[in-house]
């Protein structure tokens, strides 16, 4: 079989998913970002739910989320999205509503919103990039910057006498009576891709058939702000991310 | 007995270089253009030797940009 035989159309079994666009993204080479903006493609693709879903862009990094996947978007002030999602489902009950933001969005500045919405049980899904960084402002300590990591604003490492511990939002989160579904997962190989899909499906089809408010973590990476190569970025976050964000289901109804 | 053969399409102009394609081939296939970059500046991953490729798309799985394309066929 010669190489054009096999480049067939019917042929084709893995690619870039219908709903993202050809827009080249603006992240940086190996940003976690770009798998889980491939996988939310493929499940809205997958639950046909192309027309029927609104998705909420923080402020952060992932800013212009809207450019690359062909649904409908809603962006926020910072921190705001959960409450700007609230609305668009108490308006659109029918709709498949998510939020998709990073720790300093989530974490820091929309605490409020992040926490309420949740003990409200909003049929929404908060999709949470962590990174332990703020990445788009040039890598300052964020609140879920570890114990002993070096950022631009803690040069010497997160000291807890003078920063405080790391806020662990998905824990939080797992107390609440509102949620139905809080899990943390990762996108540095093959098998936890699949799983963070599976996670993200699910999460999905719960705010869809109105069980609750669901948050899914995805602990990731970010090399330019951790100033490493993107495949260091995922050996560091296995040795250290993983020791206090620990991958799994923490509630499930 | 039937083989299953495989072949991994890189787009080139879309691809950033961050090499987890790479790390994530089973069978190590897969590598960045030896010297060349695209237009902005970016080496890109590309497959050497695709006659291995079992086409388990590993690579389109962690590729970040969604510039990887697997074709696979049952050859008889």
């Amino acid at each position: 079989m010669t190489k054009e035989e096999l480049i067939q159309p019917q042929n084709l079994v893995c690619g870039k998913p219908q709903l993202m666009n050809d827009m080249p993204m603006h992240y940086c080479p190996g940003c976690s970002h770009g798998v889980v903006h491939k996988i939310i493609a493929e499940v809205i693709e997958e639950m046909q739910l192309e027309e029927k879903t609104i998705g909420i862009c923080p402020v952060g990094c992932a800013v212009f989320a809207y450019r690359y996947l062909d649904i409908d978007w809603q962006e926020a002030a910072h921190g705001r999205a959960p409450a700007v999602a609230t609305a668009c489902k108490r308006l659109w009950p029918d709709r498949l509503v998510f939020t998709y933001q990073g720790d300093g969005d989530l974490a820091c500045i929309g605490t409020c919103e992040t926490i309420h919405a949740l003990n409200r049980g909003e049929k929404i899904t908060i999709i949470f990039i962590n990174n332990a960084i703020y990445g788009m402002t040039g890598g300052q300590m964020a609140p879920t910057t570890l114990v002993g990591m070096k950022t631009a604003t803690c040069p010497y490492g997160r000291d807890v006498n003078l920063h405080g511990y790391p806020l662990n939002i998905t824990d939080l989160a797992a107390g609440l009576e509102g949620t139905a579904y809080v899990t943390r997962q990762s996108v540095h190989t093959v098998s936890a891709v699949r799983k963070a899909k599976k996670a993200i499906r699910k999460a999905f089809e719960n705010s869809i058939n109105g069980k609750g408010s669901n948050l899914v973590e995805i602990v990731s990476t970010c090399s330019s702000g951790w100033k490493t190569t993107p495949v260091k970025a995922n050996q560091w976050m296995e040795e250290n991310m993983f020791k206090f964000y620990k991958l799994g289901d923490l509630k499930d109804i | 007995m039937s083989k299953i053969k495989g072949v991994v399409l890189v787009d080139k102009e879309r691809c950033k270089g961050c090499s987890l394609c790479v790390v994530a081939c089973p069978l190590n296939l897969l590598r960045l253009a030896d010297k060349k970059v695209n237009h902005k500046g970016y080496p890109y991953a590309e497959q050497y030797d695709w006659e291995k490729c079992t086409g388990c798309t590993s690579c389109a799985i962690v590729c970040p940009d969604g510039c990887i394309s697997v074709y696979r066929k049952k050859e008889d």
